[in-house]
C-alpha cells in the first residue's frame, strides 16, 4: 500500500505532498526532511529502493525535481517505480503547452487523486486520468 | 537497460525551470502562487521561509474573510494555502472556507474546494459534518462533472456516520450510463468497505455485477474490494477464481484496448492486482491452484524481458506461484525467472531478485544453493540497500553450521550501521540466531556480549531477559550450565578491568545480575574483587539509577566476609540518603542483609537456580491483611482498568480490559526476588509465552528446532571444533554448484570475478550455505563426518538411546544432517531413512513431529511407520465410541484392542485407538477416555505370537502430566494371543498446547533376554478441557482475580447472519467451553482445566475480526487455549 507521495526539489524544498495514512501535520516536515535527506544522499548507481524504519522510499529524478514514494513492506517496488513514471508522462501529455508544472499546483493534485486513492492505483489508463480534469477546463473555457 | 519512457524527460525541462510563457488558462510563473513559489526557492534559511511564509498566511488569511474576495479568487487563495500547509505550516483558518469553495464554486473552483478538504482535514474532523449537504447535493446535479467531484471527495474522505445518507445516491450510480460515473461509485462504495464493512454488506451482489461490467475501468474498480474481501476470508469467494483467470487471461492476451497498455504492456497494474488475488485464493488450495496454473503459465510466457514494468509483473507472478499450491514445472519457470533478476546489472532488478529469493527461500532453501555466488557478491555490494536485503535472505536460511559467518556479517554490518531502525532490528535477529544455533558457549558469550554493546539502550528488551533467563534456567547437563555461567562471569569481569564508561545500561544490568547471582563458580576472581569492580561502576556517573539497584542487589548476594561487608557498608551508607525510593530501599537491604548472613541465606539462596520459584501473582498471601482491613472500614482496592471503566461507565459487559496489561516496572518490582526480570516477564503472561506459542505453532519457518532456549543447548564437545564452518575445503565437486558456474553465468555476461578472490568466495559459500544443502548436495563439504548432530537432544530422549546413538550416528549422520538441517518434505525423508540404519529410523521420525503430525513411534521397522503415523493428535481425536470400535473390528481381526475396553469405560467419549509402538510379537496401542472428570488413558499390549511373553513393566513418566496408575493388578504375564490393557489417571501439571507422556516397556523374551522399548503419547490439551458453568456476575468477579492475560485476534467465521454467535457456538462445541452470555458485538466463555484451574474468555467483534482476551490464574493456560481456538477457527 502506499503511505504518501512527496515532490521534492534538489534543495529538499516540498513542491507537493499527498499523505495517504493520516500524519499529523507537525511530523510531516521531519518525516520530509528524512525522507528527502535519505534520497538525495544516494547517487545514480545505488538503487531506487530504500529502506527507511519500517517502510520502503521508492524515489525517481527528473532533472531536479524528486518523487518519492513511501510504501509499505508488501507492495512490489518496481510496479510503484513504473507507476511514479506514468504519473510524469501524465504530466507530461496534460501540460505540453505550457510549461509550469509546479505553479499549477492544484491541476497536478487533481489528476494524481485520479491516479492514487486510499494508498491503491484506481487507473493508470493516460486518457482516463486525464478526462475529468480536461472537460473542467472545457467547462471554464465555454 | 534503456527505459523508452525516459526519454519523455527531455520535454519536461518546465519541470523545474522557473520562467515559463502564461498559459491561457492555467498559472504561471506570474501568479501569485508562481511568486510565493519562486521566493522560497531562492530563500537560504528556514528562517527565512518562515517569516516569508507567515506573512502570506496572514494576507491569506485577510482575504479570505473579506465578503469582496470572489470565489475565483478564494480558488486562488485556496491553492496558496495548500502550498503553505505542504510545508508545514498551518492554515486551519482556510479549512471553513475550503468547505464553502465547495459548497458555492463552480467547475475547477469547487473540485479545488474540494480538493483543499481532503487535503486539509482528516477522517474525524467535525468540520467534515458540514461536506454532508454539498456532497448530497452534487451527488444529485444533472451536471455529470459535479457527480463525479462528489463520488471523488466521497471515496477519500467522508465521515462514518454519515455513510447512510447517501448510500442510496451512490449505490444508483452503479446502474449510471457512464462509466467513469459507475467506476467512481465503485470507488467510493470500496472506501465505505474499507471505513464501515457493515454497512455495504447488503451490496455484495452488485460488487459481483461491477466485476462482470463491460468497461474494464469498473472491473479493475471492484477488484480492490474483492483483494480486501478475499484477504480477510478467501473461503467465501473461492467460486470467482474462474472468473479472476479469465480476466487475467483477456488482459494477457491483449483484448483490452490500447489506451490500457503502458509501453505496449496490456494493463500491467492491473495484471499485478489479480495476481495478487489469485495467490490468496490458490494458499493452500490443490483445487482452485489448479484453475491458475495455466494462466500463470501464459503470463509468464508472455512477458517480454526488457523493461521495467514486465519484470514488476514477473516478481508478482513468481509470487504467486510461490504461494499457491506448488506445480513443479512453473516452480522450474519461476526460479529462472529470479535468476534473472539477481544477476541483471540493473541495481533496482537486483534488489527485487533478493527480494523475490528472500520469500521463495522460505518455502525452498535449496534456491538459496543455487544462487550462492550471487548472494556472495550482493554480501560485498557497495550499496548498503542490497546488503542488507541480503542480510535478511541469510538470516532466513541460517542453521546450527553457518551461524558463525552469518552472525559476523550482521554484526560487520552493524558497525557501521546509519539508523537506529536498522540497529535494533538487526541486533534483535542475531540474539535469535544465538539462541537457536551457537555451537559453543564462549561464541554465545561473546555475540551476546557484542549485541548489548551495539544494541545499547535502544534494543527490545526482551533481549536481555530471554539471555538472563536462559543463564537462569539452565540445561540439563550441570556441568554444561556451570561452564556457560563461568564463562559469562569471566568475561564480564575482565570487560569490567576495562573501560566501562561506554558500555550501555542494559548491559551493565546484565552484567551485574551475572556477577551477583554466578561469580561464586569462579576461583581466579575472589567476591572482593568483583565487589569493587562494581563498587567502581556505582561510581561512574554515568551509571543510571535503575542500574545503580542493579548493581545494589548484586553486592547484596556478594558480601561476605570482612571485607564485603566493609564495602557493602560504605556503599549502603552512600546510597541510603538518595532521594530516589527504590535506590534507597536497595541500600538499607544491603545494610541489613550484609550483616545478618543467616538472613541473607534464607532471603537470597545460593544455587537455587534451577528450579523456577512459583511466584503467586494473586498475591493470596495478603488476603488475611486484606480481610482484615476491609473489616476495619477501608474501601476495597479496584485496579486501574476498573476505576477507569466505572468512569466511563459502561453499560454493556463492563469487562473490557482494553490496554490494561497490569504495568510491572521491571526496575521497580524485578530485582527483589533472585530470579529477577525473567520469571516474572513470564509470569505477567505478555511477551515470553506467546512468542513461545508461535515458535511451537510452527510459525517459523526453520527446520532447526531450536538448540537455545527452554531445552537448553547440548553441547558435544568433540564436534565443536568440526562444527566450525570456515573449512579449508572447497566445495567446487558441488553438482548444484557447478550448473550455476556453466550455465547461468555463462549465459549472462557478469564481470567474472579472478581466480584468487573467486575462491575466497566460494570458501565463503561453503560456510554460508553449509546446511542449506539439499540431498543432492550432501557432499558440498566433502566430509561426511564433520556433521554435528544437534538434534540429538530432542526432548523425548528416553536415557540409554543417546549412547546407542553416539556410538553408531556416524555413519548415517550427515544424511539425518542433511535432512534436519533443512526443510524437506516427506519425501525425501522417506528415501533417506530407507537407505539408512535402524538408527536413523529413530531419529527421522522426529522431523515430521515437529511439524505437528505424530511422534508417537520410536524406532518403528519401516514397515509399521505408515499406520502409526495417522496423526492422533488431529482435531480432538475423539471419536464416537460405536463407529470407532466397528472400524476397528473391521481393520483387524483377531487381537482388537477395543474390545478389551474395560466395560466400565465403554460408551463414554474416548479418542481413536493409535498404535504406539511394537517390540517383537508385542504391539502397544493406547487411546484416552473421557470419564467425567477423570482422563483416562488405556494402553493396550497384544501379544500375537504363539508363546507367553514375561515379566513386563510398563513405566510411565511425563513432564506436563501427572500419571497415576488405576490397573488393579499390573499384569506380568502375557498369554499368547492375548491383549492386556493397563488404565492410567492422567492430570496435568503443566499446561502446554499438547500434552505427552513418555513410556518406556520392559519384558523378557522368551528365550530369557531382557528388553527395552520407548514410546510416547501425545494427546491435546483440548482433551483436559472442561465447561466451567458460571453466571455472569460470578465471571466479572472472577475475570478481575486473575493475572496471566494473553489477547489475540481470531477470525471470525461467518455463516450469513449471526457470525458472533455462530463463531462462539463453534468455539464452545469443539473446545468443550461454556457460553456464558452474548450481548451486542460481544460475548464471554468459560472453561476450566481438569481438575479445577479456571480460563476466562472475552471476545468482541472489531473490524471483522475476533478480538478475544483470555484470563486464568495459571501463566501457561490462556496462550493454550487462544492456540487451539485459533486451530478450530482455522479448519473452519
Amino acid at each position: 500500500m502506499i503511505k504518501f507521495l512527496l515532490m521534492v526539489n534538489r534543495q529538499g524544498q516540498t513542491r507537493l505532498s499527498r499523505y495517504y495514512q493520516p500524519v499529523e501535520l507537525t511530523k510531516r516536515a521531519a518525516l520530509e526532511a528524512d525522507v528527502v535527506r535519505f534520497c538525495l544522499s544516494r547517487n545514480k548507481e545505488q538503487c531506487s529502493f530504500v529502506e527507511y524504519k519500517d517502510f520502503r522510499l521508492i524515489y525517481r529524478q527528473y532533472a531536479a525535481l524528486y518523487i518519492v514514494v513511501g510504501v509499505t513492506d508488501a507492495e512490489n517496488e518496481l510496479s510503484i517505480y513504473e507507476l511514479v513514471h506514468n504519473f510524469v508522462e501524465v504530466l507530461d501529455k496534460y501540460f505540453s503547452r505550457v510549461v509550469s508544472i509546479m505553479f499549477n499546483l492544484d491541476r497536478v493534485h487533481i489528476i494524481l487523486d485520479e491516479i492514487i486513492q486510499n494508498g491503491h492505483i484506481v487507473e493508470t489508463n493516460k486518457s482516463r486520468i486525464l478526462a475529468p480534469l480536461t472537460a473542467l477546463d472545457k467547462m471554464a473555457d465555454g | 537497460m534503456s527505459y523508452v519512457g525516459e526519454k519523455t524527460l527531455t520535454a519536461l525541462p518546465s519541470l523545474l525551470s522557473l520562467d515559463s510563457q502564461p498559459g491561457p488558462a492555467k498559472l504561471s510563473s506570474t501568479s501569485k502562487l508562481g511568486n510565493l513559489i519562486r521566493g522560497i526557492t531562492e530563500l537560504t534559511s528556514k528562517h527565512e521561509e518562515e517569516k516569508l511564509i507567515q506573512r502570506e498566511l496572514e494576507s491569506i488569511k485577510e482575504q479570505v474573510s473579506s465578503p469582496n474576495t470572489s470565489m475565483r479568487q478564494m480558488k486562488e487563495l485556496m491553492v496558496r494555502a495548500i502550498y503553505c500547509e505542504s510545508l508545514g505550516y498551518e492554515a486551519s483558518f482556510v479549512y471553513i472556507h475550503a468547505i464553502k469553495l465547495a459548497q458555492q464554486g463552480t467547475a475547477l473552483e469547487k473540485r479545488v474546494g474540494y480538493l483543499a478538504v481532503s487535503l486539509f482535514l482528516n477522517e474525524s474532523h467535525e468540520l467534515l459534518l458540514l461536506l454532508v449537504n454539498t456532497v448530497l447535493k452534487d451527488l444529485q446535479s444533472t451536471n455529470l462533472i459535479e457527480v463525479c467531484m462528489a463520488l471523488t471527495v466521497v471515496s477519500q474522505i467522508f465521515p462514518k456516520e454519515m455513510i447512510p445518507a447517501i448510500l442510496p445516491l451512490v449505490e444508483e450510480k452503479l446502474n449510471h450510463p457512464k462509466e467513469i460515473i459507475r467506476r467512481k461509485a465503485v470507488l467510493a462504495l470500496y472506501k465505505f468497505y474499507l471505513i464501515a464493512p457493515n454497512q455495504v454488506q447488503h451490496i455484495h451482489n452488485k460488487f459481483r455485477k461491477a466485476l462482470c461490467d463491460k468497461d474494464p475501468g469498473v472491473m479493475t474498480a471492484s477488484l480492490h474490494i474483492y483483494l480486501q474481501m478475499i484477504q480477510e476470508n478467501p473461503e467465501g469467494y473461492k467460486d470467482l477464481t474462474g472468473s479472476f483467470v479469465n480476466i487475467l487471461k483477456q488482459v494477457v492476451g491483449g483484448k483490452l484496448p490500447i489506451d490500457f497498455n503502458y509501453h505496449s504492456v496490456p494493463a500491467p497494474w492491473l495484471q499485478i492486482h489479480l495476481l495478487r488475488i489469485l495467490s490468496f485464493l490458490g494458499k493452500n488450495d490443490l483445487r482452485t491452484s489448479e484453475l491458475i496454473y495455466e494462466v500463470l503459465d501464459e503470463s509468464l510466457r508472455r512477458a517480454e524481458m526488457n523493461r521495467n514494468i514486465t519484470y514488476a509483473i514477473l516478481y508478482e507472478c513468481v509470487k504467486c506461484i510461490y504461494t499457491i499450491h506448488p506445480k513443479s514445472n512453473l516452480l522450474e519457470k519461476a526460479a529462472k525467472c529470479i535468476g534473472n533478476f539477481v544477476l541483471s546489472p540493473d541495481i533496482n532488478l537486483k534488489y527485487l531478485g533478493l527480494k523475490a529469493l528472500t520469500y521463495v527461500i522460505q518455502q525452498d532453501p535449496k534456491m538459496a544453493l543455487q544462487h550462492q555466488m550471487t548472494i556472495i557478491e550482493c554480501l560485498d555490494h557497495p550499496d548498503l540497500i542490497i546488503k542488507r536485503e541480503t542480510l535478511e535472505l541469510l538470516f532466513r536460511i541460517t542453521n546450527a553450521q553457518n551461524v558463525v559467518v552469518i552472525v559476523e556479517k550482521m554484526l560487520e554490518f552493524l558497525q557501521n550501521s546509519p539508523d537506529d531502525y536498522t540497529t535494533i532490528d538487526l541486533v534483535g535477529k542475531v540474539a535469535e540466531l544465538a539462541e537457536k544455533y551457537a555451537p559453543d558457549n564462549e561464541w554465545f558469550i561473546e555475540t551476546m556480549n557484542t549485541v548489548f554493546s551495539l544494541g545499547g539502550d535502544t534494543m527490545q528488551p526482551d533481549i536481555p531477559n530471554s539471555f538472563l533467563k536462559l543463564l537462569s534456567e539452565g540445561f540439563d547437563s550441570v556441568e554444561e550450565d556451570r561452564k556457560l555461567r563461568l564463562f559469562a562471569v569471566d568475561s564480564y569481569v575482565s570487560l569490567l578491568q576495562g573501560e566501562t564508561r561506554k558500555l550501555p545500561q542494559c548491559f551493565l544490568q546484565v552484567i551485574s545480575w551475572v556477577l551477583g547471582e554466578y561469580s561464586h563458580l569462579s576461583e581466579d576472581h575472589n567476591r572482593s574483587t568483583v565487589l569493587r569492580l562494581l563498587e567502581k561502576l556505582l561510581d561512574m556517573k554515568q551509571t543510571s539509577s535503575e542500574t545503580k539497584c542493579w548493581i545494589l542487589m548484586a553486592m547484596t548476594k556478594l558480601c561476605e566476609g570482612t571485607a564485603g561487608v566493609c564495602v557493602a557498608q560504605q556503599v549502603s551508607e552512600t546510597y541510603i540518603s538518595s532521594m530516589d525510593t527504590v535506590l534507597r530501599q536497595r541500600a538499607q537491604e544491603l545494610q541489613h542483609l550484609s550483616q545478618d548472613s543467616e538472613l541473607r541465606e534464607e532471603v537470597l539462596p545460593r544455587d537455587s537456580g534451577l528450579d523456577p520459584m512459583e511466584i503467586d501473582s494473586s498475591l493470596s498471601f495478603l488476603d488475611e491483611f486484606v480481610s482484615g482491613a476491609l473489616a476495619a472500614g477501608a474501601a476495597p482496592y479496584k485496579p486501574p482498568h476498573q476505576r477507569q471503566e466505572e468512569l466511563a461507565e459502561a453499560k454493556v459487559l463492563s469487562l473490557e480490559p482494553y490496554g490494561l496489561a497490569l504495568p510491572i516496572s521491571m526496575s521497580s518490582c524485578s530485582i527483589t526476588d533472585r530470579h529477577s526480570p525473567t520469571p516474572l516477564s513470564m509470569s505477567s503472561g505478555l511477551s515470553g509465552d506467546s512468542t513461545d506459542v508461535s515458535h511451537r505453532a510452527g510459525l517459523k519457518l526453520d527446520g532447526v528446532q531450536r538448540v537455545w532456549g527452554r531445552d537448553g543447548y547440548l553441547a558435544k564437545k568433540e564436534s565443536v571444533e568440526e562444527a566450525a564452518p570456515v573449512q579449508g575445503l572447497t566445495p567446487v565437486h558441488s553438482p548444484s554448484l557447478q550448473n550455476e558456474g556453466d550455465g547461468s553465468h555463462s549465459q549472462t555476461p557478469t564481470p567474472t570475478p579472478t581466480p584468487e578472490p573467486d575462491r575466497e568466495k566460494e570458501q565463503l559459500a561453503s560456510s554460508l550455505f553449509f546446511g542449506v544443502s539439499s540431498q543432492s548436495s550432501v557432499c558440498l563439504m566433502g566430509k561426511p563426518d564433520s556433521t554435528f548432530n544437534r538434534r540429538r537432544k530432542a526432548k523425548v530422549q528416553a536415557p540409554g538411546v543417546t549412547e546407542q546413538l553416539s556410538s553408531s550416528v556416524a555413519p548415517v549422520s550427515n544424511a539425518v544432517d542433511n535432512l534436519l538441517c533443512n526443510n524437506l518434505q516427506d519425501s525425501n525423508i522417506n528415501s533417506v531413512s530407507a537407505a539408512s540404519s535402524k538408527q536413523t529410523c529413530e531419529l527421522s521420525p522426529r522431523v515430521p513431529a515437529a511439524n505437528g503430525t505424530c511422534n508417537t513411534d520410536c524406532g518403528l521397522p519401516e514397515s509399521d511407520r505408515k499406520r502409526s503415523n495417522l496423526s492422533i493428535s488431529r482435531d480432538n481425536g475423539l471419536v464416537d465410541a460405536d463407529s470407532a470400535l466397528s472400524e476397528d473390528q473391521g481393520s483387524r481381526s483377531d487381537l482388537c484392542p477395543s474390545s478389551y475396553l474395560p466395560a466400565e469405560l465403554c460408551g463414554l467419549y474416548r479418542s481413536e485407538i493409535a498404535p504406539l509402538c511394537t517390540a517383537h510379537s508385542l504391539e502397544l496401542s493406547a487411546c484416552h477416555v473421557h470419564q467425567g472428570d477423570d482422563m483416562i488413558l488405556i494402553i493396550f499390549i497384544s501379544n500375537s505370537s504363539d508363546s507367553q511373553v514375561l515379566q513386563i513393566r510398563l513405566d510411565l513418566k511425563s513432564e506436563q502430566l501427572k500419571v497415576t496408575c488405576v490397573s488393579d493388578s499390573s499384569v506380568e504375564n502375557i498369554k499368547s494371543h492375548t491383549v492386556a490393557v493397563y488404565q492410567y489417571s492422567l492430570a496435568v501439571k503443566r499446561p502446554g498446547v499438547d500434552v505427552e507422556v513418555d513410556g518406556t516397556l520392559s519384558f523378557l523374551l522368551p528365550a530369557g533376554t531382557p528388553q527395552t522399548k520407548h514410546f510416547s503419547y501425545k494427546l491435546p490439551l483440548t482433551a483436559f478441557i472442561r465447561p466451567l458453568l458460571i453466571s455472569t456476575e460470578e465471571y466479572g468477579t472472577m475475570w478481575l482475580g486473575f493475572s496471566h492475560e494473553v489477547k489475540q485476534n481470531l477470525t471470525l467465521v461467518d455463516d450469513g447472519c449471526e457470525p458472533l454467535t455462530f463463531t462462539l457456538n463453534l468455539l464452545k462445541n469443539r473446545l468443550q467451553l461454556h457460553l456464558v452470555e452474548i450481548i451486542g458485538l460481544e460475548g464471554i466463555l468459560a472453561c476450566r482445566l481438569l481438575q479445577n484451574q479456571p480460563c476466562l474468555m472475552h471476545c468482541r467483534v472489531h473490524a471483522g475480526a475476533l478480538a478475544v482476551w483470555l484470563r486464568s490464574p495459571v501463566p501457561e493456560l490462556p496462550d493454550c487455549l487462544v492456540y487451539h481456538c485459533q486451530r478450530v477457527l482455522q479448519e473452519k
